[in-house]
């Protein structure tokens, strides 16, 4: 053990994402296989995948994934899951034995709604569970929420991230929507709840890059009530979009522009040509000043709705986007997206600092109301 | 010689790569190649290779001799402190092409990412060389030392960029010249740099370089040439030279 994390690497994090916009459901073989081509880029200290619309048969409920040191944890944890949720069902995570992974924590998932007085507490169904989340993460020893969103889950450990798939068995599970990570942890530990996706909700965020404003970021989401528990930058960019585009309701163009905001040297030639967005970006800036990302960063953002890959503002870290018929791929290195498509459309370097966006042409929050539609047109 | 790459590490790739040229292999086909780093590294034989598929970071890293062919897009870091030999990509490049490259050719036919140039130098005969059909984002010629870049804006490439260049061009160059067919907003220029016109010595240094590269891509020579040219010059040898004396 001690051989294999002194070893030197010449590495950096890989990432990989792809999504149907169609909504078509895919084997989660695929981003493993993608993410194996990126197998240099990590240095086997943490892998890990989210996958959308994994879980049909409970899509209403939150499906919570969760690692424990040891029972007690798991205890201590059951006590306030029963106190804030229903729950409908509660299971170990499948896995299998795989070379690569080392020892386990005990990996549970439950599928869970809110108490019933959960109005009581005067806050939105999804704050609460955000409340219930850090409860969990701040105060029990031993016991992480890794994953907490409805109809998906995130799924990481300590390994290569192909073998990190695996042992999750994501061969087995169906989404429309995959991202997956290998880390080279540079700053922060490489521990099982430390690798990536960084997830809120469903909100799942895959880094390359290390975020310099971590301070900054951290003290800013504070104030809205996040706490900052996983020993590493990137779960502040979570919590970020958690803030920006569910809570303050802004289009994705724009809470990427808080977070790779402008220069003000850019903000000061649009104005003097005119342009109006300009005055948009200064106000970004002033608003979400304690938000701006600092440091290099490419990233993939999961959610329910879609995918979105954003750069840092001077590209510090790579980042290739493609498509394919009703398919997005954005990945650190295009043989990547190769490797699990051929006859790609379009293949482009995004700009730095500009997302590159994935969307369901029927999104899952209208899902429910498009069904009715068609009902009671049948 | 050919070698399937498909599924090989790259360390099996290259130690097959190299085995073959040891053994007086001259010129080399690589089939099925996705994301292998390292391809020709540090080989100093002048053997051809050719790349069907993607090769990975840091293709001809320290190569001194080979002519690599890529009829597909490249990764970051190509020729990186490459000293002789020539890269042809037929397709777009990535990030940090030429880092530190000290001798050679290196022609893309469509667009290249960021930092393009970064650190290229030369000496005495020893001038890299790099011509990009399309266009360059921020960074290019950053901290530009030595050697020429041709930058020629052509609608070769997939990025779909409006201009032909990004933002802080230039910055930190103190020598080396770089060409480019079309002009560039004051803006874009880093604080280091000048666009200056061109004089007879540079339309030839121009003519040379696009000739080749228009052969190389069977492209029309003359076509390109119609375009208006600029020269991008650092205006001090010592940009820093006083920034540790006060």
């Amino acid at each position: 053990m001690k051989g294999r994390i002194h070893r030197r690497n010449i590495s950096g994090c890989g990432l990989a994402g792809m999504m149907s916009e169609d909504g078509r459901l895919m084997s989660g073989e695929g981003i493993i296989r993608s993410m194996e081509v990126l197998h240099d880029r990590s240095n086997g200290l943490g892998g890990g995948f989210a996958g959308y619309g994994i879980y049909p048969d409970r899509q209403d409920h939150y499906a919570l994934h969760i690692m424990y040191d040891d029972i007690k944890a798991k205890e201590m944890t059951d006590v306030l899951i029963d106190e804030w949720f229903e729950v409908d069902a509660e299971e170990v995570i499948p896995t299998r034995k795989v070379p690569g992974v080392g020892k386990a924590p005990l990996l549970w998932r439950y599928f869970v709604k809110p108490s019933a007085d959960f109005n009581e507490c005067g806050v939105c169904e999804e704050d609460y569970v955000i409340d219930a989340v850090m409860l969990v993460n701040s105060t029990v020893e031993g016991a992480f929420i890794f994953s907490s969103g409805k109809n998906m889950g995130a799924f990481k450990a300590v390994g290569f991230p192909e073998d990190v798939g695996k042992f999750y068995r994501l061969d087995e599970y169906e989404g429309y929507t995959w991202i997956g990570h290998g880390r080279f942890p540079t700053n922060t530990p490489g521990w099982w709840g430390g690798a990536h996706p960084f997830t809120i909700l469903d909100w799942a965020i895959v880094h390359n890059g290390e975020i310099s404003s971590y301070g900054i970021n951290k003290r800013y989401l504070e104030m809205f009530g996040y706490k900052c528990t996983m020993l590493t930058d990137t779960e502040v960019v979570a919590y970020s979009f958690d803030l920006l585009l569910r809570r303050h309701n802004l289009p994705i163009e724009l809470a990427c522009k808080a977070l790779a905001a402008s220069f003000w040297t850019d903000i000061d030639r649009m104005k003097a040509q005119g342009k109006k967005v300009a005055d948009v970006y200064e106000a970004l800036r002033m608003v979400y000043g304690g938000g701006l990302l600092n440091g290099p960063f490419a990233i993939i953002l999961g959610h329910a709705n879609g995918m979105v890959g954003l750069s840092d503002r001077v590209k510090l870290r790579p980042l290739v986007a493609a498509r394919k018929d009703d398919m997005l791929y954005i990945a650190s290195e295009e043989s990547a997206i190769r490797e699990v498509a051929s006859g790609l459309d379009k293949v482009w370097n995004p700009k730095a600092g500009e997302p590159v966006i994935g969307e369901l042409r029927i999104p899952v929050s209208n899902t429910d109301a498009v069904r009715e539609l068609e009902e009671t047109v049948a | 010689m050919i070698i399937d790459a498909k599924g090989l590490h790259y360390r099996e790739l290259n130690e097959q790569v190299r085995a073959a040229v040891a053994e007086g292999e001259t010129d080399l086909t690589l089939l099925n190649v996705n994301g292998q780093r390292y391809i020709a590294d540090a080989i100093d034989t002048p053997v051809s290779i050719i790349i069907e598929g993607v090769p990975g970071n840091d293709l001809g890293v320290f190569m001194n001799g080979p002519s690599l062919v890529v009829h597909a897009n490249g990764q970051d870091h190509i020729a990186n402190t490459m000293n002789d030999g020539k890269i042809i990509v037929h397709g777009d490049a990535g990030d940090v092409l030429g880092y530190g490259m000290r001798g050679g050719k290196v022609f893309v036919k469509g667009d290249v990412g960021y930092r393009v140039g970064i650190h290229m130098k030369e000496y005495k005969d020893k001038v890299p060389v790099m011509v990009i059909g399309g266009k360059a984002r921020d960074f290019f010629g950053e901290y530009m030392a030595g050697g020429t870049l041709i930058l020629l804006g052509l609608d070769t490439g997939g990025n779909g960029q409006d201009e032909i260049a990004g933002n802080y061009f230039g910055t930190g160059m103190h020598g080396g010249v770089i060409y480019v067919r079309g002009r560039l907003d004051d803006y874009q220029l880093g604080k280091e740099v000048k666009q200056l016109e061109l004089d007879d010595e540079d339309r030839a240094v121009i003519r040379a370089y696009v000739t080749e590269f228009a052969t190389d891509f069977g492209m029309d020579t003359e076509e390109i040439l119609k375009g208006d040219f600029v020269k991008i010059k650092a205006v001090s040898h010592r940009p820093y030279g006083n920034l540790y004396a006060y």
